[in-house]
């Protein structure tokens, strides 16, 4: 499954916009065992950027006890018409990335 | 005189010499004591009868202000059409029969201190006990937009009845080729499997009466009681029919717009033809005006006896307590109903409650002649319930005979927990 965003498709200048996403991951912890005593390696999403035409907004580290298919909901100021951009960053190489586009009037 | 002395008898001594209440405490002491049910419900009932029938001199009183008790449990047949309403109606007659005082009032102030209730008419109880099963109460602020009005339109059918047969006739009224959408709050909640139990007769009704019609489920959660049961039979009998949308795929309802009927996740709206939103729950209103409700909206109690942590001499059970690992389902809470009126026995007699094993057993139906099961078995641990070994959950891969005969085992259990408690 994709990420899922969610950013209103309009506001006002100046408006407090809440952002919410969701995106598919296992947040494996690294300290649990297998059934024959194997550790299961660390997969986690270890950070997550937002950023709206291109400046940094918002930004997390994301830890071991961060549950599986983190959702992350926070606010911005509408500033302009363009376009939010989502990355996250973990364990093994993973990337993913998402955006959405807003129209400030 | 002969009558042991015990620690009730002796505090009500102390109360009628001490207070201006002298009247109702020599009253109370004079008898076995008085017990205050509110509540007819399965845990109510099941409560008021098994206070009689262990000590006929126990003077019992129901408050219940509907003349009659609709079951939830099978009331999702009654949506798809494949049961009446009047199958689902008990009255009080028989616990009036047996010496239980029925009072069809609602109960409307409770004096903690002075042990007393007042009812709607203005009439007055006093107590040496007071158990309230006052099943659930809608979480409103939890869920912006929906009220009694947007009931009317976006029904829950969550408290069986008029809201019942009205979620029936919308899917009556929609067109072949409609989406009826059934919005599932996170526990704790009333029944947690019944939605699902829920969305599988619709789709049965759909499949026969409008075939390119969907059941679109959005879920606050991501895992629910008997998943692979449930998905399992969704398939083998439905195909595509059911999808649902779980809390990881953004499916659980923020707000709804009952102007347009629409449902709003955190990630999408959505404008289905059917809307049934069960919103999210909390113990029923009785349990805030006596004070037994916490911040979670939910009474904890001692499990052992069910009396309340937060106020002396009142004991909650059924939908309303927490209940720890128990769900809350009619099973459940017609045995809390008898274990607690054990408790209370004891209590009066000076004895120690002895501790609880309480069975719940839930049954789904799928489809007319498909049906499983989950029995658990439960006792105090630790403050609070947990489960304990000799529970059962129906194999996932079974023959359709299996299927069809816990669908029969289910009707008998229907029959014999309401003969139980009404009957």
């Amino acid at each position: 499954m994709a990420a899922l965003i969610n950013v209103p498709s309009k506001a006002k200048r100046g408006d407090i916009i809440e952002i919410r996403t969701l995106t598919s991951h296992i947040m494996e912890t690294g300290f649990r065992h297998t059934a024959d005593g194997k550790l299961v390696p660390r997969n986690i999403i270890t950070s997550f950027i937002c950023r709206y035409n291109g400046a940094e907004v918002f930004r997390a580290d994301l830890f071991p006890a961060i549950a599986a298919n983190p959702y992350l909901s926070f606010f911005t100021v509408a500033k302009e018409s363009g376009k939010f951009e989502f990355e996250w960053i973990g364990d093994n190489g993973y990337s993913s990335t998402a955006s959405a586009s807003i129209t400030v009037e | 005189m002969n009558v042991p002395v015990t620690r009730r008898n002796a505090v009500l001594g102390i109360t009628a010499a001490a207070t201006s209440l002298a009247a109702p405490s020599i009253l109370r002491a004079q008898s076995a004591g008085q017990i205050v049910v509110v509540g007819g419900g399965f845990g109510g009932a099941a409560c008021a009868r098994a206070l009689k029938r262990a000590d006929a001199k126990l003077q019992v009183t129901l408050i219940e202000p509907s003349k009659s008790y609709i079951s939830c449990p099978f009331s999702n047949e009654v949506i798809a059409g494949l049961r009446e309403i009047e199958a689902q109606q008990f009255g009080y007659d028989k616990l009036a029969a047996e010496g239980i005082n029925i009072v069809a009032q609602a109960a409307t102030t409770i004096d903690t201190h002075k042990r007393g209730l007042t009812t709607g008419d203005g009439g007055t109880f006093g107590y040496d006990r007071l158990v309230l099963s006052p099943g659930i109460d809608f979480h409103l602020e939890a869920l912006p937009g929906y009220d009694d009005a947007a009931s009317e339109t976006m029904p829950h059918a969550w408290k069986a009845g008029a809201q019942t047969l009205l979620l029936r006739r919308q899917l009556e009224a929609m067109a072949d080729g409609g989406t009826v959408a059934i919005a599932i709050p996170a526990n704790p909640s009333r029944c947690p499997p019944a939605p699902y139990e829920r969305a599988g007769l619709i789709a049965h009704y759909l499949k026969a009466k409008k075939p390119r019609s969907k059941v679109l489920i959005l879920d606050a959660k991501d895992n629910f009681s008997q998943q692979r049961l449930f998905e399992k039979a969704w398939k083998e009998l439905y195909g595509d029919m059911i999808e649902r949308v779980a809390l990881s795929q953004g499916g659980r309802v923020t707000s709804v717009d009952p102007s347009t009927k629409t449902i709003i996740t955190e990630f999408g709206n959505y404008t289905p033809d059917v809307a049934n939103v069960i919103p999210p729950q909390r113990a029923g209103r009785v349990a805030a005006i006596a004070g037994t409700a916490d911040a979670t909206g939910w009474c904890p109690i001692d499990p052992t006896t069910f009396e309340s942590k937060l106020v002396k001499d009142i004991h909650v059970i059924g939908d309303a307590c927490l209940g720890g690992g128990i769900p809350k389902s009619a099973s459940a809470a017609s045995a809390q109903g008898k274990a607690c009126a054990g408790a209370i026995v004891n209590l009066l007699a000076g004895r120690a409650p002895e501790t609880p094993r309480l069975t719940g057993v839930c049954y789904n139906i799928v489809a007319p002649g498909y049906g499983f099961s989950l029995t658990g078995n439960y006792q105090p641990k630790d403050d609070i319930f947990a489960e304990v070994e000799g529970g059962a959950t129906s194999p996932v891969d079974a023959p359709r005979e299996l299927r069809a005969r816990e669908a029969a085992e289910a009707e008998r259990w229907f029959r014999i927990i309401t003969a139980d408690c009404f009957g």
